[in-house]
């Protein structure tokens, strides 16, 4: 088989400075979200390579420095001597630099640099905005005496009342008494199902008659030992795990504070899995996660660098 | 002969023809529009063909009746005080229920919207059995791919507008699935719903995808496929036996054969 399709022998290979300017444009993205020095870095590697990108570019147009002879001629000698027949010089052709190429040049590069400063901010706001100042707020579930010990209580509150009613969630509170240590010990499943984010319902009777509403808070005692998800069946034991269907983790929980005998709210964290109940369980923390990617386990690295969904760093720990 | 002299130009014929005269020297829009819409066509299309005419005609429709129901539609997650209800919400009640012939249009648009995919999948489907995607019609396939992803897109955000339980839950479902993508997924459904989860930001940001992002593409893709189908033409059927831009066809073979193969000798045997 012969190559003499091809005809482009001796042309300069692809230019891999782009690719860095575009790892580095990335990076700097990354940055903006992740932190500063990323984005520094990032700024850096960009400059960096789009510097010698651009030298890569122009060179055609800037061409080749043409290399000066020294000038050797003596002109008076010259005068004086006896005119020798002119010998018609051949001169290289000179690389010029014609007034329409500049013009064609700077028009271009002055149109890039507009077009520019107006697309990025623009492509910022609407790109940026879902993954910054991102605040989960306390949530004040009244006193400790509204959760009975053992059973599950159907929390609907708001979740950032600046947003109002859009933000209501609910949140499955069992009391667990005390854990050996003797701290107080609550599960709190967030209804978000995480196979796609259905709302969970518990599987049992809701006591309507013993609810309780204050604010934008209201409780209701259930009687259910499972949840499950209207939308593809998924089923969760009472601890949150997976027991069927689709889900692919345990159920999302939040952490909790006890501020004044009144329970307190915090972020809401993801689960892998639940190992025991109640006080004594070992919970599998991780960074609060869209539903339906792992957390954990080899599943997890189809998602290796995950936008964060909570920046505020609520001092409260469950 | 009677040659006819020039006839003096009735005042009518006048009246139309100098217009129309004056926009075509200045723009070739007669021209143009004719260059459009008079075009030769093979000898045996069928009704099939029309599916694209069809398809764009939904489109406009819902176009039209977008644009008539975004005078009513209020893309607002806060509760309305008077119906204490989501203000998206009420303005789609009031659309349904107080608006004269609101019921009629909301309903185009609503029924018109899935027409609109169907007719889309059956041009596709036939534009693909009746290869007609082959060469020289590879980039009018791939501008109408586009388009199906545009419309399914279109289909996603506008589900989420009417604000009532199955959109929302159906939207965060849809959001989610997005957020299930390996790698960029996560990223993809945070940006969609404007944060973690569904917010109040998340409605308006799918109302201006819906109206104004979307249709935008949509319309600039359109423009360009039907300028490609203009300037290519229409395929023949793959059982035609004429050959494109023949005169006189050949008689039809009459062996066992007969209306499965292209009849004429090809120009290079390749």
């Amino acid at each position: 088989m012969s190559d003499s399709g091809h005809d482009n022998h001796g042309a300069p290979g692809p230019s891999l400075w782009p690719i860095g300017f575009a790892v580095g444009v990335a990076c700097l993205l990354l940055g903006l979200v992740l932190s500063w020095v990323v984005a520094a870095i990032g700024a850096l590697i960009g400059v960096v390579f789009g510097l010698l990108w651009a030298r890569d570019v122009t060179r055609d147009v800037r061409g080749e420095v043409p290399e000066v002879e020294p000038e050797t001629r003596a002109v008076a000698d010259q005068a004086a001597a006896p005119t020798v027949e002119p010998v018609p010089a051949v001169e290289p052709p000179l690389h010029t630099y014609s007034r329409s190429r500049f013009l064609e040049v700077t028009t271009l590069g002055l149109g890039a640099a507009i077009g520019a400063v107006v697309t990025i901010p623009v492509l910022g706001f609407a790109v940026l905005p879902p993954f910054t100042d991102l605040e989960q707020h306390d949530v004040d579930l009244g006193p400790l005496r509204n959760f009975p010990n053992g059973e599950y209580v159907v929390a609907t509150f708001l979740l950032d009342p600046k947003q109002g009613e859009v933000s209501r969630r609910t949140a499955f509170v069992r009391n667990n008494g005390l854990t050996q240590k003797g701290e107080p010990s609550f599960t709190i499943l967030y209804s978000r199902c995480v196979h796609l984010g259905c709302p969970i319902q518990p599987n049992g009777p809701v006591d309507e008659k013993a609810a309780k509403t204050f604010g934008d808070v209201e409780l209701k005692p259930v009687l259910a030992q499972s949840f499950g998800c209207p939308c593809h069946g998924g089923l969760y034991d009472a601890e949150g795990n997976r027991k069927a269907g689709p889900p692919v983790r345990s159920l999302d929980r939040f952490t909790f504070s006890i501020k004044r005998n009144r329970l307190i709210l915090g972020q809401i964290f993801a689960v892998a899995h639940v190992d025991g109940s109640g006080a004594q369980a070992t919970i599998q923390r991780y960074p609060w996660a869209t539903p339906g990617t792992h957390v954990n386990g080899i599943e997890a690295w189809l998602y290796p660098i995950v936008p964060s969904q909570v920046t505020n760093n609520s001092p409260m720990a469950g | 002969m009677a040659t006819r002299t020039k006839p003096k130009r009735s005042l009518v014929e006048t009246a139309v023809l100098v217009p129309l005269d004056w926009v075509d020297e200045r723009s070739a829009a007669v021209r143009g529009t004719k260059w459009f819409l008079f075009r030769k066509v093979p000898r045996d299309i069928s009704w099939a063909q029309t599916l694209g005419s069809a398809t764009l005609t939904a489109f406009i429709v819902q176009a039209l009746t977008g644009s008539i129901l975004a005078m009513y539609y209020q893309p607002s997650a806060a509760i309305d005080p008077t119906t204490g209800k989501p203000v998206a919400y009420s303005s789609i009640q009031q659309i349904t229920n107080d608006v004269t012939l609101g019921w009629l249009v909301r309903g185009m648009h609503r029924w018109g919207a899935s027409v609109f995919i169907i007719l889309l999948f059956m041009h596709m489907g036939r534009v693909f059995l009746f290869g007609a995607y082959k060469y020289p019609r590879e980039l009018t396939w791939i501008t109408g791919v586009l388009i199906l992803a545009l419309g399914m897109l279109m289909g996603f955000t506008g589900y989420l507008l009417p604000w009532d339980q199955t959109a929302y839950w159906a939207s965060a479902v849809g959001i989610n699935l997005n957020g299930t993508a390996p790698f960029l997924g996560p990223w993809l459904a945070q940006f969609l719903a404007g944060g973690p989860e569904i917010g109040s930001l998340t409605l308006p940001k799918f109302y201006a995808m819906h109206m104004l992002l979307i249709p935008g593409a949509l319309i600039a893709l359109i423009g360009v496929h039907i300028y490609l189908v203009t300037r290519l033409g229409v395929s023949s059927p793959p059982w035609s036996g004429e050959r494109a831009g023949r005169d006189k066809p050949e008689p039809m073979p009459t062996n066992g054969r007969a209306g499965l193969v292209r009849r004429g000798t090809p120009e290079k045997v390749g």
